[in-house]
C-alpha cells in the first residue's frame, strides 16, 4: 500500500487520531495512578478488559439502542471502579511504596480476572454492537469515515475535559494535587491521603474500564485482549511521562499515529519503532516528556 | 568458627537435595521428568536475577529479554541455519546475551527505583515486539519449531535423560559460579550498594561499574537458560519471551527469598511445578497462580526460605533456652540464686 497518497494519508491520519484516543481512556488512569500513588498497576488492562466483559451483559439486558452506549459506559466503569476500592483498600493500601509487591499484586490479580472472565462469559470472542447511526460510515471526499472512531475521539475528548477541568479548576482537585506535591504536609492540614488516594484509584479503573466499554465495540471482546493492550497502556504513559495528564495526551497520539502508520510502512518492525523510542526517552529523560521528578 | 560450619551444614543439604534429585529424576515418568528440567532452567533465570534483585537491589522487569536472545538465538542457528555444533550454539546465545545486556547497562543503570523498573519493563516489551512481529527472523507469532539439540562429545541429547543430566550439570556450574560470585569480595561489594551506595560511594567504591558489571553478569547468565529453554521445548515462541516472563522471575525470587540463591531455585520449583502439574487436574489454575502471586506477597515477603530460617532460629533459640533452665536446675542448691 503506497501511505503517501493524499487518500490514504487522510485516512491514516483520522484511524490513528481515533486509535489515540481509545489508547488516552486506557492509559489516563494508568497515568494519574502512578502519578498520585506510585503504583505500577499491571492490573490496568484487566480493568480495561472486565469493562468490556460487563458492557456486553449490560448489553443483553437492556437491549442496542443508542441511549444503552453512555448506560453501559458509566455502568461498567463504575461495577469496576468499585471492584477496585475493594482491591486498593485490602490489598494494595498495605504493601506501601514497595513497588515489586505492588507489581506482583496487581498481576496476581489480572490473571484471577483473567479466568474469571472465562468463567463467566465463556472463552469466546465477541465484538459488542455499535448501536444506530454509529455503526455506519460517513463518506465525504470518496473517503469513508466509520462514525464510531468518530464517537471514541468525542469519549475521550471529553472525558480529557472533566479531568483536566476537575484537577486544575475544583477544590478535589486543588486537594489531590497537595497530596502528590506533598503527602505529610497535606496530612498535616487534615487531608485524609488514604481517601484521596483509594477515590484517585478507583477514579483511573473507573476511566480504563469505561475504554474498554467504548474499546468493545472496536477491538472487541476476548481472553487475553488485556495482556495485548497493556503494552500500549506502558508506551502512551511512558513516552508522555508519568503522572502527566498534558504527557497522556500527547502519548496517546504519539502511539497512536506510530502504531498506525508504523504497521502501514514497515509491519515487520512497527513495533519495535514503537517501543524503542520509548526506552530511549526513559534512558534520556527517566520521568519521561512530561513527567515530574 | 561456628559461622562456618553453619554455612557448611547449609552447603552439604542442598548438594544432597541436589544429589537426591539427580538419582530420582530419571526413574519418573516423561512429563515428571519435563517438569523438573523446566524448573532446573527457570531456576537459572531466577538465580540470575537474584544477583540483581536480592543482592544489588535493581529491581528488573526486563529479565526476559537475556532470556529471549539466549532462546531465539538458539532455535535461529539450530532451525534456521542448520548448526550442529552445541557448543558453538552456547557460545552464540551467551556472547549475545552479554553483549545486549552490556548496551542495555548503559542506558538503565542510571536509573533507579521504580524508573529503573519502567526501563527494563521497556527493553521487554521492546524485545517482545521483535519476536512478535518480525518474521522473517522470528518466525512471528508461530514461533521457531525443530530446535533439536544437537549431540555433545558425541552424546545424542534427543534422549530425555541424557538431556536432563545435560540440563542437571548446567545448572549446577552455574549454581557454582553464582555462589562464588557472591561469596567473592565483588558479590559483598553487591549487597554494601544495595544497603547503602552513598556509603559505598563514600568508601571509594566505583558503585556504577559494580551495579553495571552485576547486570551483564547477570544478563549473560538468563542467556544460559534461554538457550536451555529453546532446546528443552524444541521450539520457541513470543508467548515464551513476553512481560509475563519477566514477572514470573520476579515472583520466583519473591516466593524462593531474595538474596539466598537458593530460595529462587525453590521459587522456580513451586511455579513450574504449578503451571505444568498442577495445571493439569484444575481447570481454572490461573486463579491459582494468581492467588499465589498475592499470597506470597502477603504472607510471605522475606520467601519460604526466610520462613523456614526464621522456623529454625526460633526452634535453636527455644532449645538453647530449654538446656540452659535444666542446666540450672542440675546445679546443686546452694549455687541457686
Amino acid at each position: 500500500m503506497d501511505v503517501f497518497t493524499l487518500h490514504n494519508l487522510i485516512e491514516l491520519s483520522y484511524n490513528s487520531l481515533s486509535y489515540a484516543a481509545l489508547l488516552f481512556l486506557l492509559a489516563s488512569g494508568l497515568s494519574i495512578i502512578f502519578g498520585v500513588m506510585r503504583i505500577v498497576n499491571l492490573a490496568h488492562a484487566a480493568f480495561f478488559l472486565l469493562g468490556g466483559y460487563i458492557a456486553l451483559t449490560t448489553y443483553r439486558v437492556l437491549g442496542t439502542a443508542l441511549w444503552t452506549l453512555p448506560v453501559a459506559m458509566v455502568v461498567g466503569g463504575g461495577v469496576v471502579a468499585a471492584l477496585s476500592v475493594f482491591i486498593e483498600r485490602y490489598f494494595l493500601r498495605r504493601l506501601g511504596q514497595d513497588t515489586v509487591a505492588q507489581v506482583l499484586v496487581t498481576i496476581g490479580f489480572a490473571f484471577i480476572f483473567f479466568d474469571t472472565n472465562i468463567l463467566i462469559w465463556t472463552g469466546d470472542n465477541y465484538m459488542l454492537h455499535r448501536p444506530w447511526p454509529l455503526d455506519d460510515s460517513t463518506v465525504i471526499g470518496g473517503i469513508s469515515f466509520p462514525r464510531y472512531r468518530a464517537f471514541m475521539i468525542l469519549a475521550a475528548v471529553l472525558a480529557w475535559a472533566i479531568l483536566y477541568f476537575v484537577i486544575e479548576r475544583t477544590r478535589a482537585g486543588a486537594i489531590v494535587r497537595a497530596t502528590v506535591d506533598d503527602p505529610q504536609m497535606a496530612r498535616g492540614i487534615g487531608i485524609n491521603t488514604n481517601v484521596v488516594q483509594m477515590s484517585i484509584y478507583a477514579l483511573g479503573v473507573f476511566l480504563s474500564a469505561m475504554g474498554g466499554v467504548v474499546g468493545g465495540s472496536f477491538l472487541g471482546v476476548a481472553p487475553g485482549l488485556d495482556f495485548q493492550v497493556l503494552p500500549y497502556a506502558f508506551a502512551v504513559v511512558i513516552i508522555g511521562g508519568l503522572g502527566s495528564l498534558t504527557g497522556a495526551v500527547v502519548g496517546s497520539i504519539v502511539v497512536g499515529f506510530m502504531d498506525n502508520f508504523g504497521t502501514a510502512l514497515f509491519p515487520e518492525l512497527s513495533y519495535f519503532a514503537l517501543f524503542a523510542p520509548m526506552a530511549i526517552i526513559l534512558a534520556v529523560k527517566p520521568t519521561g516528556l512530561f513527567g515530574r521528578g | 568458627m561456628s559461622q562456618f560450619s553453619s554455612e557448611l551444614k547449609r552447603i552439604i543439604w542442598v548438594l544432597a537435595a541436589f544429589g537426591v534429585l539427580a538419582v530420582v529424576t530419571p526413574l519418573l515418568d516423561d512429563y515428571t521428568q519435563t517438569i523438573i528440567m523446566r524448573a532446573l532452567v527457570f531456576a537459572i533465570m531466577a538465580m540470575s536475577l537474584d544477583i540483581l534483585m536480592g543482592y544489588t537491589g535493581l529491581r528488573s522487569m526486563g529479565h526476559g529479554v537475556y532470556f529471549a536472545f539466549g532462546a531465539y538465538s538458539a532455535a535461529i542457528l539450530i532451525s534456521t541455519m542448520k548448526v550442529t555444533n552445541l557448543l558453538a550454539v552456547f557460545g552464540v546465545g551467551l556472547g549475545l546475551s552479554a553483549l545486549v545486556a552490556a548496551f542495555l547497562g548503559f542506558l538503565a543503570i542510571r536509573a533507579v527505583g521504580v524508573y529503573f523498573l519502567m526501563i527494563t519493563l521497556s527493553f521487554s516489551m521492546v524485545v517482545w515486539g521483535l519476536a512478535y512481529r518480525w518474521h522473517t527472523v522470528t518466525g512471528g507469532d508461530n514461533g521457531i519449531a525443530g530446535v533439536i539439540p544437537p549431540p555433545i562429545f558425541g552424546i545424542p541429547l534427543t534422549n530425555p535423560v541424557a538431556f536432563f543430566y545435560f540440563t542437571f550439570i548446567i545448572f549446577m556450574i552455574c549454581l557454582a559460579l553464582l555462589y562464588l560470585l557472591v561469596r567473592s569480595p565483588f558479590g559483598k561489594t553487591l549487597v554494601g550498594i544495595r544497603e547503602g551506595e552513598a556509603r559505598m560511594k563514600m568508601l571509594g567504591y566505583n558503585t556504577w561499574l559494580h551495579k553495571y558489571l552485576a547486570f551483564v553478569i547477570s544478563g549473560t547468565f538468563a542467556g544460559i537458560s534461554g538457550t536451555l529453554w529453546a532446546m528443552l521445548n524444541r521450539f520457541i515462541a513470543p508467548t515464551d519471551v513476553e512481560l509475563v516472563t519477566s514477572v514470573e522471575a520476579l515472583l520466583m525470587v519473591a516466593l524462593g527469598g531474595p538474596a539466598t540463591l537458593v530460595g529462587p531455585v525453590i521459587g522456580a520449583g513451586i511455579i513450574m511445578f504449578l503451571r505444568y502439574w498442577v495445571s493439569t487436574f484444575i481447570e481454572r489454575w490461573y486463579v491459582i497462580l494468581g492467588a499465589t502471586y498475592i499470597i506470597t506477597i502477603l504472607y510471605a515477603r522475606e520467601g519460604i526460605l526466610g520462613k523456614i530460617e526464621a522456623f529454625l532460629a526460633q526452634r535453636k533459640a527455644r532449645g538453647e533456652a530449654d538446656a540452659a533452665i535444666s542446666q540450672v536446675q542440675e546445679q546443686p542448691e546452694e549455687l541457686r540464686t
